[in-house]
């Protein structure tokens, strides 16, 4: 039996007028890889940040961890710390070293001392494969190891869920693999993951289930085999058919 | 090696004609202009049967000055003037760096409140002070501003502190006996906080406690002083401003004065260079990237971790060279003193001695390179800096 | 804007939450307590009509001050039947301006030649004398008029030097590179003052005894120095941001280095700093006023000159406002056209 630790009920989100999230359903097991795909504008990166707060839903529910998220949550710091997220720019911080961006979140937020943070961050950096860089900054790197920091930092806090928002979408073909290595490496690791992606073939090998999304709507839900050999709606055999070729 | 062989081809390359040519005529032609001004100068102070030399700073100028750091009056040297001058300068730099910074960065946040009558208000300023002449503030200030308060006899008296009339503002002087104890007290105070701070850093590093160091120094600052005091024995008189009358004119004696010329000088420079100041500061948070907040929103970081350890730090990377550059800008400013005749560096010795002495070339070069070398040590602090803090690229 | 929207906007944007809604009625308090008294003095209690300062009865602002001073304001001490000399100079530059808007493209650089070498002369010959005209001597110049005069003539002196001392500090022989790296930070580390005052008091002695240099003359060429290291300092950093190919494209088509620069790399370089440059210029105008330190009376000059009549004591903030508004407008739009154009600028490279 496998337990849901992520659970989206009837969310719905407007930018003012817009209307960015509409009626989503959706609920994510302990263990479990997601992908969301979609056209760009669907609502797939706001979906995400609903998971840790980074975007606040209007009505609806999502539940993380069995926690509700709603805009009184006290702890939700402490939500965020079970759940990281790997962003399309990468976001490192570029006024500190790859080990002290690693390192700064467990020192600060979980209060490990910061020699044991300092270990903690090289174990992960040696898992990414970037350990040698540990004392560069983040502007002495190529957009992969970057990004590969990025994880490492993700990591470091020890998350129950990682989130990737479009995390190859600014690399190049090359650096692209590398990144996708490290993802599939996790995976295999038994990480609960939602990635947002057009990775296909990533998907086709790592993801449980995927998820397709269109102007704010979930329209399909299957398990990957399914969603690739008999895709129902219209959208998205419109979808695959441009994206696979 | 001695030579390598980039310098011997950059070598080569100048000992070509078409290089060497322009290069010896721009010497030629430096060398001539200045031999050409020298000549002038000999032959125009012959005419006039002046000597020229830098002996006129030992001997004595005749000339009081009303504000002065030092002690200072007519029996002491043209020298003496110039120190006087230097020091007043760096008095009015230094308080109106003071006020400039702190107004600054509360008009540049404010810059950016989501309240719409602080933003706005915050943009009025700055529009309105950095478009106006800073002369014309100072003028403002010096001749309207300062000349309406109130005469000697119906000074204002605030908490029977600050004195406020037309001859500017008074406040008691304090004076105190044996002094040498309030430094030691600072210096072992100064001391006691660096020890902290390491124990701060190892505490945070082993054991992740975060000890208040800021909280504790701000303590200690007042505390250790204090029995310092206590114990060798401080003691604190403090020298009211007197309202005295001689003959039928009443005037205060005593405390500290505050000459009008100084204050006009500080308010104008304050206010002036805050509004680029503040400017600054909101370019330097908006220079932070939204990515980095929501990243250390991500990672777990509350409000204020976020703001001290990300924000914060990469703000200033972007605030600090140009509001230094400010700096710079201020103090050469402070030398619009002349306009009000406050006696700083152009206002007394380029001003004053210069027309006593007729010593022009001398003086203007003195104070040329007086304002040169602040300049200078400023722009060379400012060039170690940027180095230390830029962010490394590939 | 319905009641519904009023109600929402003030809650959002002034009481957001409790400090937030103190801070916004206290500033609304004092700007309520500030502004109809100011408006009753400039304004309603104001007197506009009159000769001399004991029309004022009403308690309110002398604005006859400014009205009777006006001409001098504007030129100085220049004879009141040779006035037209110095419209007619300004109308012929605010058209030739003004005409660069509405122009094709190609007959822009015409116009500019124009600017920067015919109208100087013109200029110079209807306001100074000669050829007819009677000549009027430089100390009589004054008021508004001298402000742009000098502002004019800083910015045509300063701009070409001010590129050649940029090119300067980026080349390959190295006396040439240093001597221009030292006479620009020579330049931007002194204060103007001392600037005004070595051409006002130091320069004569520095030139041969029967060689006399128009006063006036000095202190705008001391301008126009001061003003042309700031010029190359921001013409530098245009420089800078050209990316290298540009260089080594123009030497792979054989230019030479003259060719180079003025044909290829100054014209990209001087588009992009157009905001950095126009702030310098914004700084020389506000500038301007310091010349009263050597007793040369521009707009300023002359309202500290008129307040210090006997006649019209008291009249300083009437004065002070006047001369504030005149700069402030000047330097605010300059300053809006700057913005502009950087926001244009910043979205044409994206």
């Amino acid at each position: 039996m496998s337990e849901k630790i992520i659970e989206f009920k009837n969310v719905n989100k407007w930018y003012g007028k817009f209307h960015v999230l509409k009626d989503i359903n959706l609920f994510v097991n302990k263990g479990e890889k997601i992908i969301i795909c979609g056209p760009s504008g669907s609502g797939k990166s706001t979906l995400i940040r609903c998971i840790n707060g980074l975007e606040q839903h209007q009505n609806g529910s999502v539940v993380v961890e069995g926690i509700e998220l709603d805009s009184t949550l006290k702890n939700i710091d402490k939500i965020r710390g079970d759940v990281g997220m790997v962003f399309q720019q990468f976001n490192l911080f570029p006024h500190l070293t790859i080990l002290d961006n690693c390192a700064l979140a467990p020192a600060w937020v979980k209060k490990i001392p910061k020699k044991k943070s300092e270990e903690i961050a090289m174990e992960y950096l040696k898992k990414v494969r970037i350990s040698e860089q540990a004392n560069k900054y983040p502007g002495q790197l190529s957009g992969g190891q970057q990004q590969r920091a990025a994880i490492a930092r993700a990591l470091c806090m020890q998350p129950k869920i990682m989130l990737f928002d479009e995390p190859t979408s600014a690399l190049d073909a090359e650096m692209i693999k590398e990144v996708l290595e490290i993802m599939t490496e996790l995976a295999k690791a038994g990480m609960t993951m939602v990635v947002v992606s057009h990775e296909m073939g990533f998907a086709k090998t790592v993801a449980d289930r995927v998820v397709f999304m269109d102007e704010g709507k979930i329209i399909e839900t299957k398990k990957t085999k399914e969603f690739f050999e008999n895709p129902e709606n219209e959208r998205t055999k419109l979808f695959l058919s441009q994206i696979l070729h | 090696m001695f030579l390598n062989s980039e310098f011997k081809t950059s070598l080569k390359k100048n000992l070509r004609l078409s290089n060497l040519v322009p290069q010896l005529l721009l010497i030629f032609f430096f060398f001539f202009v200045i031999y050409f001004f020298a000549n002038n100068a000999q032959l125009n102070m012959k005419a006039r049967n002046m000597n020229s030399g830098f002996d006129f700073l030992g001997t004595n100028s005749g000339f009081d000055i009303q504000f002065s750091l030092i002690d200072y009056d007519g029996s002491s040297s043209y020298g003496r003037a110039y120190l006087v001058g230097l020091l007043n300068t760096l008095l009015v730099a230094f308080f109106g760096i003071f006020f400039a910074t702190i107004i600054g960065f509360i008009i540049g946040v404010s810059r950016l409140s989501s309240n719409w009558i602080i933003n706005k208000l915050s943009l009025i300023y700055v529009e309105l002070f950095r478009n106006l002449p800073l002369i014309l503030q100072i003028f403002f200030w010096y001749f309207t501003v300062l000349r309406s308060l109130p005469s000697t006899e119906k000074s204002l008296i605030i908490f029977n502190f600050l004195i406020i009339n037309l001859q500017g503002f008074y406040i008691p002087k304090f004076i105190f006996t044996n002094s040498h104890y309030i430094i030691y007290g600072i210096a072992f105070t100064l001391l006691t906080i660096f020890l902290i701070k390491y124990y701060a850093k190892k505490m945070f590093y082993e054991h992740a406690k975060v000890i208040p160091v800021f909280k504790i120094s701000l303590l200690l600052i007042i505390l250790f002083p204090l029995i310092f005091s206590l114990i060798g024995g401080v003691s604190i008189n403090v020298e009211y401003p007197k309202l005295v009358k001689n003959f039928g004119i009443f005037n205060y004696l005593g405390g500290v004065k505050l000459i009008p010329e100084f204050l006009a000088l500080v308010f104008s420079l304050s206010l002036y260079t805050s509004a680029f100041i503040a400017e600054n500061v909101r370019a330097g948070i908006l220079a932070v990237n939204k990515g980095q907040k929501e990243a250390a929103k991500s990672l777990g970081f509350n409000n204020s971790q976020s703001l001290n350890l990300i924000v914060i730090p990469q703000a200033l990377r972007v605030i600090i060279p140009p509001t230094t550059n400010q700096y710079l800008n201020l103090t050469k400013n402070s030398s619009l003193a002349a306009a009000i005749g406050y006696p700083d560096l152009t206002g007394a010795f380029a001003g004053t001695a210069l027309s006593q002495t007729g010593k022009a070339i001398e003086i203007i070069f003195i104070v040329m390179m007086t304002y040169l070398t602040i300049s200078l040590l400023i722009s060379l602090i400012l060039n170690w800096y940027n180095k230390k803090i830029a962010l490394v690229e590939r | 804007m319905n009641k519904e929207n009023i109600k929402s906007w003030l809650k959002i944007n002034l009481f957001s939450n409790w400090y937030n809604s103190i801070i916004s009625l206290f500033v609304l308090i004092v700007i309520l307590l500030i502004i109809p008294s100011f408006l009753d003095w400039a304004i309603f209690k104001a007197t506009f009509i009159g000769k001399t300062k004991a029309d004022c009865k009403t308690g309110g602002a002398c604005w006859v001050f400014i009205s009777v001073w006006f001409e001098k304001f504007i030129y100085g001490f220049y004879p009141d039947k040779e006035l037209w000399r110095v419209n007619l100079a300004f109308i012929i530059l605010i058209l030739s301006v003004l005409s660069a808007f509405f122009v094709k493209p190609k007959i822009k650089p015409y116009i500019l030649f124009f600017l920067v070498f015919i109208f100087p002369i013109i200029g110079f010959i209807l306001i100074h004398g000669g050829f007819g005209l009677e000549n009027v001597e430089t100390r009589v110049w004054g008021g508004l008029s001298l402000t742009f005069m000098l502002t004019f003539f800083g910015i045509i002196f300063a701009f070409p030097l001010g590129v050649l001392l940029a090119l300067g500090k980026r080349s390959e022989l190295p006396v040439i590179k240093y001597f221009c790296i030292a006479f620009v930070e020579f330049w931007r580390g002194i204060p103007l003052i001392t600037v005004l005052f070595a051409a006002a008091i130091m320069f004569p002695l520095l030139l041969p005894a029967n060689f006399n240099v128009d006063k006036l003359l000095r202190v705008a060429i001391g301008l126009g120095i001061f003003e042309s290291a700031y010029v190359a300092e921001v013409i530098r950093g245009g420089l800078q941001s050209l990316p290298k190919g540009q260089y080594e494209a123009a030497k792979s088509l054989g230019m030479s280095y003259w060719k180079m620069n003025f044909l290829i790399i100054l014209p990209q370089a001087i588009k992009t700093v157009i905001p950095g440059l126009t702030n310098t210029f914004i700084a020389l105008f506000k500038d301007t006023p310091l010349i009263i330190l050597v007793g040369l009376l521009e707009l300023l000059g002359m309202v500290n000159l008129a307040k210090s009549n006997s006649y019209w004591l008291g009249m300083a903030v009437e004065g002070y406002i006047f001369v504030g508004l005149i700069f402030w407008f000047f330097s605010y739009l300059l300053s809006r056209y700057t913005q502009s154009l950087e926001k244009k600028f910043s979205t044409e490279r994206h």
